[in-house]
């Protein structure tokens, strides 16, 4: 691995020293997630992570496990899996090539983040090539560590922008001892008072989701795109049309059981909720084959945002809407609800906003980013444009 | 008016006196809100690392975010660093004063400005008290998580600014994970939102880099707090083992056996001896550790837990297992553990509490190495652990009166830092850098390392005036202090897998 390293880190001061652009990458399979660059595509600028592969060490005793950027997601999960253990934010691979350090830069969380956390709160130390071709760590494998500022989880979610991540420590968790899915008709607006009643009860809630649809038809992985509302989006939009509201419980049995008790609900086969559920992680789901794909983040308790065809995720806090709306009609309507809006899978061929995929930031947040890339990466040869347009 | 002036600090000639700073900031906040007479100073000379005393030329106490806003854009125009403080409970003088600045106690920001139980979160000012939150959402059946073991008295504000932890973070998270929004005012007065009230917030995730920023990066005027729901029942299995090994291979077991203790704590037995007399809490006194494992969630699920956990204590050699079996018992299991400090303040004149974090595999190791330097410094130790993530609380007791006991303690201390980064840990787990372990960043991070924080630091205030001097140490500093320690980069365990 030292070679891979060194060759990595000599790409890096190449770059820096002709201050040519890098494009940082791991699997791909992310490669659609944020904004597009010229010179993309082109093989000779691309920093690829994924030769820099393995486990460093996994302690399952002590709930961390560290691993070099370029592993696949997949083996990990299958090491964690044979200790009872897994990565309890979920992360999507979005395909069999995603690796760990595409799952740490991108930062997106399954359909477990508004129970157990998102990428960040599980990030515990991170090593990064900077600029410079310097490695610095940062963190540790510890879970309390408050020695300097916290800067692996500046940069989780950070598309790269800072810098290249070679290695991270994660916290990881044991497997639920059972899990329950239950399945209910409601509204949209139903289904969001619905999470906000048992948010503040001692239930083991551990996924909610609401998909648009008729009845409670035994459909393997939930409902079909085409039903019911397709195109509806008046009559979704006022939260009136009637759908699916799906709930996970996690943990000891007799806990699971009291809880279904309490909330109602018809049990779901446990085949077809495990797909179902791997179907919104992957979106594999026949929602999200529409294009335009936004991705909507609000407080969970926010009311129906009548932008058109809904799938609500994490209890109500993420909403997948799928309508060839203006950006600025969507982000207008994520902020009034005190969100924000992601382009988060464009329609095919058509062009960004101007402002990129993501919501623009406000005025003291950009400068503080513009300062920290500036600090990082003052030549600015990593993933240029991906998060923030001109950055 | 006379300007106070620390002895031990040249002034710099441009610098603005104390009475230059003071008619300045008249114009910022009202008078009543600016104390600068020394009888009106003194109490905020330190925080409660009272080891480090700094006397404050000026303490403004502003009631609004717009005073805040004008005191900060004042300051930013003399060129004089801002320390902010909340209630001073700090254990590493990470809010203690500079010599030529100005204290911005927060203390008048203490309203709970809502709670939502819906969205099961609340927004409230930085000034208020870590219980307060729990207390006003308990009518909702909610609460708030991280229990810094001065949750009574420290403020949310200061949590913010540390971190903070508590017994119950291995499985509710540290502050980090348990606040949505911060709003701040950065030293140029502009107001930032860091996070937001929905799970994330665009563009990079500078409210995870400002939590524990130890108030280097901006000041808080307000946070929204996620709330977790009270569970119905928790109790707590004591138990006993006849060595450090024995207690920390069960805690190893425990959580491998896929249990996440809602707290896991861990006494030896000079722990035990000196607040068994002070609490009578029933502690094994014959045994040379006692772990404390609580269980918490609805009535079955807690019975089932209890269960488990017994079962594993047992097969890893548990000498005595007692569960709580009512909230008081639970109550007084706790007690000794929650009463070590003024435990160790009643055996011992004075006691220097550390903070290191270890890997778990690592105790035995690190508590045997701690017995020898008792020998080498002459002190004696206690020690209390945070066993479920690693974080040791050793408290190392001396007599300030004696001479050159202050400095064998420090010097102590600042070996078991450097111990635990040896052993692939921390210096800090959660009370902060502050000025106290400043040194230690030097073994525990590169020099580059450390440039990328004050780079950091830079993006957030471009002047260095927020709470300088702090937390990162300079090239000179390392220098001075490297000449008698050896830096991380020549280990003392090469075997240890680590980065």
């Amino acid at each position: 691995m030292e070679f891979v390293l060194s060759e990595l880190c000599e790409q890096v001061m190449t770059a820096h020293a002709g201050r040519k652009p890098l494009f940082i990458c791991g699997g791909g399979s992310k490669a659609f997630y944020g904004n597009r660059h010229r010179g993309e595509g082109d093989g000779h600028n691309r920093l690829d992570l994924t030769a820099y592969r393995g486990v460093i060490d996994y302690q399952p005793s002590e709930l961390v496990v560290t691993v070099r950027a370029g592993t696949p997601l997949a083996e990990v999960e299958q090491l964690l899996a044979g200790q009872g253990q897994m990565l309890a934010f979920e992360p999507p691979h979005y395909g069999p090539q995603a690796t760990v350090g595409g799952c740490v830069a991108a930062g997106l969380s399954g359909p477990r983040r508004a129970a157990a956390g998102s990428v960040r709160d599980f990030v515990l130390g991170t090593r990064l090539l900077d600029a410079q071709g310097r490695m610095l760590g940062f963190g540790g494998e510890v879970m309390k560590n408050v020695a300097g500022y916290d800067v692996s989880r500046l940069l989780t979610g950070s598309l790269g922008i800072f810098g290249a991540i070679l290695e991270v420590s994660l916290k990881v968790a044991p497997r639920p001892l059972m899990e329950l899915t239950l399945r209910s008709e409601a509204t949209e607006a139903q289904a969001i008072e619905r999470f906000g009643q048992w948010r503040s009860r001692p239930l083991p809630v551990s996924a909610g989701a609401w998909v648009a649809g008729g009845g409670t038809g035994d459909r393997a992985g939930g409902a079909s795109a085409g039903t019911a509302v397709g195109g509806a989006a008046g009559a979704a939009g006022t939260g009136g049309a009637t759908g699916e509201l799906w709930v996970r419980l996690s943990g000891a049995e007799p806990a699971v059981r009291a809880a279904a008790q309490a909330m109602g609900g018809d049990a779901v086969d446990d085949a077809q909720a495990a797909a179902f559920w791997q179907g919104l992680r992957e979106q594999a789901h026949p929602f999200f084959a529409a294009r335009p794909l936004w991705r909507v983040a609000v407080p969970p308790t926010a009311a129906p945002l009548g932008l058109g065809r809904t799938l609500l995720e994490w209890g109500g806090g993420q909403r997948w809407v799928a309508a060839d709306l203006p950006a600025q009609a969507v982000r207008e309507a994520a902020a009034r609800a005190g969100g924000h809006a992601t382009l988060f899978r464009p329609a095919d061929g058509a062009a960004a906003p101007a402002d990129g995929v993501f919501h623009p930031l406000s005025a003291p947040v950009a400068a503080i980013t513009r300062r920290l890339k500036q600090e990082f990466d003052p030549a600015g040869l990593f993933n240029p444009d991906r998060m923030v347009p001109g950055l | 008016m006379n300007a106070i002036t620390d002895g031990g600090v040249a002034a710099e000639p441009a610098a603005p006196d104390q009475e230059q700073i003071v008619a300045a900031l008249r114009e910022a906040v009202p008078g009543h809100c600016i104390l600068y007479r020394e009888e009106d100073t003194r109490p905020y000379e330190c925080d409660g690392l009272s080891l480090y005393r700094m006397l404050p030329p000026v303490v403004v106490l502003p009631e609004t975010e717009a005073q805040v806003q004008a005191v900060l854009r004042t300051c930013t125009r003399l060129n004089v660093p801002v320390v902010a403080r909340g209630a001073g409970t700090g254990l590493s003088g990470g809010s203690m004063p500079h010599p030529r600045g100005v204290l911005l106690g927060l203390a008048k920001f203490n309203r709970i400005l809502s709670i939502d139980p819906a969205s099961a979160s609340a927004r409230v000012q930085p000034g208020v008290r870590n219980l307060a939150i729990s207390e006003a959402a308990a009518p909702h059946g909610l609460y708030y998580a991280p229990d810094p073991s001065s949750q009574i008295a420290c403020s949310i504000g200061g949590n913010v600014a540390e971190n903070s932890g508590g017994v119950h973070c291995l499985k509710y998270g540290l502050t980090v994970h348990n606040v949505l929004r911060v709003r701040m005012v950065a030293m140029d007065g502009e107001i930032v939102e860091l996070g937001s009230e929905a799970l994330d917030a665009p563009g990079p995730d500078l409210l995870a880099v400002f939590v524990g920023s130890e108030g280097m990066l901006g000041v808080v005027t307000e946070v929204t707090v996620r709330l977790v729901p009270r569970p119905a029942l928790a109790r707590v299995v004591m138990a006993s083992f006849d060595s450090v090994e024995a207690a920390g291979q069960a805690v190893a077991r425990t959580i491998a056996s896929g249990i996440i203790p809602a707290g896991l704590e861990m006494m030896d037995r000079r722990a035990v001896h000196m607040v068994e007399p002070f609490v009578r809490a029933g502690y094994d006194m014959d045994t040379e550790a006692i772990l404390l494992c609580e269980s918490d969630g609805t009535a079955e699920e807690v019975a089932d837990e209890i269960e488990r956990m017994e079962a594993v204590f047992r097969e890893a050699g548990a000498t005595r297992l007692q569960v709580s079996q009512s909230e008081a018992e639970r109550l007084l299991f706790w007690a000794g553990r929650k009463n070590a400090f003024p435990a160790a303040g009643r055996v011992s004149p004075d006691y220097y509490c550390m903070d290191g974090t270890i890997p778990r595999r690592q105790l035995a190791r690190v508590l045997s190495a701690i017995q020898q330097m008792e020998d080498e410094y002459g002190l004696r130790c206690a020690n209390v652990f945070h066993a479920g993530d690693g974080n040791l609380h050793p408290l190392i007791l001396f007599d300030s009166n004696k001479p050159d006991e202050v400095e064998r303690a420090e010097k102590f201390g600042a070996a078991i830092l450097e111990l635990c980064v040896q052993v692939g840990g921390t210096v800090t787990g959660e009370h902060g850098v502050g000025i106290e372990k400043i040194n230690q960043m030097c073994v525990q991070f590169s020099r580059d390392e450390l440039d990328m924080f004050l780079a950091v630091k830079r993006a957030f205030d471009p002047l260095c005036l927020l709470n300088p001097e702090k937390v990162i140490p300079t090239l000179a500093r390392c220098a001075e202090y490297g000449k008698m320690h050896v830096h991380a980069g020549e280990l003392r365990f090469p075997d240890l897998p680590r980065f």
